[in-house]
């Protein structure tokens, strides 16, 4: 499917990355080339088969409910950009 | 006396422990040919300090007779592997200055067993790519190169590019590697070494920085498949840490190098028999199934009749999973940070200079394909015909023991090729993604050189969880190619 221009800075915006306008017509090309390369799928019959949403033949194991790691906010936060007072820091989000 | 370098992995661990020479002295020599390869780019953080600290810590053990499988054997970590007190940079300039303060299971595998980590090898971007081109940290160069071109330099395949390289050229032992749609098997062949990638949940993925958490699997890319074999018993088992982690024993892998495949059903899928296969390859296919025919093995047709599906279908549900595991990278917990005016705005900025372009696109085409109108006839499509590909091999495996196919279209390619068509790229992995999509284990074994004197690999696909035979059919390919060739 060919992507308008609109569609690709509103994709750019939902995925959280600042796209420059200039860079919106490079992108609109190579992401319509790839969405129109893999639609071929359109013609494989899919009637009545379940999607595969994982390869392990597994059910999600349950732990008991209780503490088993932690409690050491100093290693947490090590790489933290900004962090102040045992809290990851941010731009102000609240007026 | 074989140059400490050129040893297999095997070799090392039976000079060690005859006392030819010390972890000390073959850490000493892996470090130093490091040092004079530095052009190849293979490694994006060398840790020689830890190397020998680790060395001489493997020596004082087996002087004290506590001696572990892996024992003072020198080994490379792909960058994608967080180590702890290491920085790990999943060749993205987005986790600028990350140190873990935790190691991955797999590597603490490796240091339970004793081995010596030589530093961190370059990868593409977040293990998005078939060439290392993608790498923030510049592109890793093939330690091989072309008999009529020798000048040009040529990509060492991709993700694991730098694990591959740095193998082949004699700079560490072993290496791991993550496969997610190829990521092992490809640079393995076009390096010339073996690469394996196991059954999905074999090897934990607790602690590697997550591409496509479906696909993602860790493996070992070494000179030969018993060194696979040993990397792999060290790095397999359970981890309650990684919820797709299978709780089953770990077998003795070199035990199952016998030597003897009489009376083994191999396939071989007419599937894999692409239009414009350079004749070389389609030879040295016909050879490997010769090579097994001879040693016993039975040679079956078999049909894989969604392959050529494999690709797109691959397309959509790697980037859908990426889109949604690179969330994490916002400029908040970790990494870089490029201020805005606005929380939203840092987040935009940050993500626009972190992530390279084939990220940036291939979180675009994910969010798109998880978007609201768009899920069901891209995401739960391709989910679908995921599940007939996973049935392909489900049948085939009725009547085979494991499947023989090329691992890659074509030998390396230059450094400056397929740059401008993502989807020139993404052809690379046309034979390596449907055992990916289908969790299943694969090797690539060298096996030849092609027209333009570059190695190619064979690859054999096996049932869930029976990296045995294939370990056992790969060693009895390997044999018979006798592949000697070097870069």
């Amino acid at each position: 499917m060919a992507l308008d221009q609109a569609t690709v800075a509103k994709i750019a915006h939902l995925a959280r990355i600042k796209l420059p306008e200039e860079a919106v017509p490079g992108m609109q090309q190579e992401l319509s080339s790839i969405l129109t390369w893999v639609e071929q799928l359109e013609t494989v019959d899919t009637d009545g088969v379940e999607p595969m949403t994982s390869v392990a033949h597994q059910g999600l194991r349950r732990r008991d409910d209780s503490v088993a790691d932690g409690g050491y906010p100093e290693r947490v936060l090590a790489n933290a950009p900004d962090s102040q007072a045992g809290f990851y820091a941010v731009p102000k989000v609240v007026e | 006396m074989t140059a400490l370098t050129d040893l297999t992995l095997a070799e090392a661990r039976t000079g060690l422990a005859r006392g030819d020479f010390t972890a000390v002295e073959l850490t000493e020599a892996h470090l130093a040919a490091i040092e004079k390869a530095r052009t190849l780019n293979a490694f994006i953080s060398e840790t020689p300090d830890r190397a020998m600290a680790m060395a001489r810590a493997a020596d004082a053990r087996r002087a004290a007779g506590d001696t572990r499988p892996l024992d003072g054997l020198p080994v490379a970590v792909k960058d994608l592997f967080c180590t702890e007190g290491v920085r790990t940079t999943a060749g993205s300039h987005i986790l600028d200055g990350f140190v873990p303060t935790y190691e991955s299971a797999v590597t603490a595998n490796l240091w339970r067993d004793g081995a010596v980590l030589l530093g961190k090898a370059n990868l593409d971007e977040f293990a998005m790519g078939s060439s290392n081109t993608t790498s923030y940290f510049g592109p890793v160069t093939n330690p091989w190169r072309r008999r009529d071109a020798p000048e040009a330099d040529l990509v060492p395949g991709g993700s694991s590019g730098g694990s591959a390289a740095a193998v082949a050229g004699r700079l560490a032992l072993a290496a791991t590697g993550t496969d997610t749609g190829g990521s092992i098997r490809q640079p393995a062949s076009f390096c010339g070494i073996v690469g394996f990638k196991p059954t999905y949940g074999r090897c934990s993925r607790w602690g590697i920085v997550a591409f496509a958490s479906s696909l993602d699997q860790a493996g070992p890319m070494t000179r030969t498949v018993r060194d696979a074999a040993i990397m792999l018993g060290s790095m397999a088992g359970f981890d309650p840490k990684d919820s797709t982690s299978v709780d089953r024993p770990v077998p003795a892998y070199e035990a199952a190098l016998t030597g003897d495949i009489r009376g083994l059903r191999i396939g071989v899928p007419k599937e894999y028999r692409v239009d414009g296969m350079p004749a070389a390859i389609d030879a040295l296919w016909r050879q490997g199934i010769d090579w097994l025919k001879q040693a016993g093995a039975e040679i079956v047709d078999v049909s894989l009749p969604n392959t050529h599906h494999a690709l797109p279908t691959y397309y959509i549900v790697a980037p859908a999973e990426a889109s949604s595991n690179l969330a994490r990278y916002d400029g908040v917990r970790y990494g870089l940070r490029v201020p805005g005016k606005n929380l939203v705005e840092m987040y935009e900025n940050t993500r626009a200079e972190g992530f390279g372009r084939e990220v940036q696109r291939r979180v675009m085409i994910g969010t798109y394909v998880l978007s609201a109108g768009y899920y069901d006839a891209y995401y739960l499509k391709a989910q679908k015909v995921r599940s007939l590909i996973a049935r392909d091999f489900t049948h085939a495996f009725e009547t085979v023991d494991a499947v023989l196919t090329p691992t890659a279209p074509s030998t390396a390619f230059g450094l400056q090729d397929k740059q401008d068509d993502p989807i020139a790229m993404y052809l690379n992995d046309v034979f390596t993604v449907p055992a990916s999509l289908a969790g299943l284990p694969g090797v690539s074994v060298p096996a030849g050189l092609g027209d333009d004197g570059l190695p190619l690999g064979l690859q054999l696909i096996g049932r869930p969880f029976d990296e045995e035979t294939v370990l056992r059919v790969a060693d009895v390919l390997e044999t018979a190619a006798d592949f000697t060739a070097r870069p």
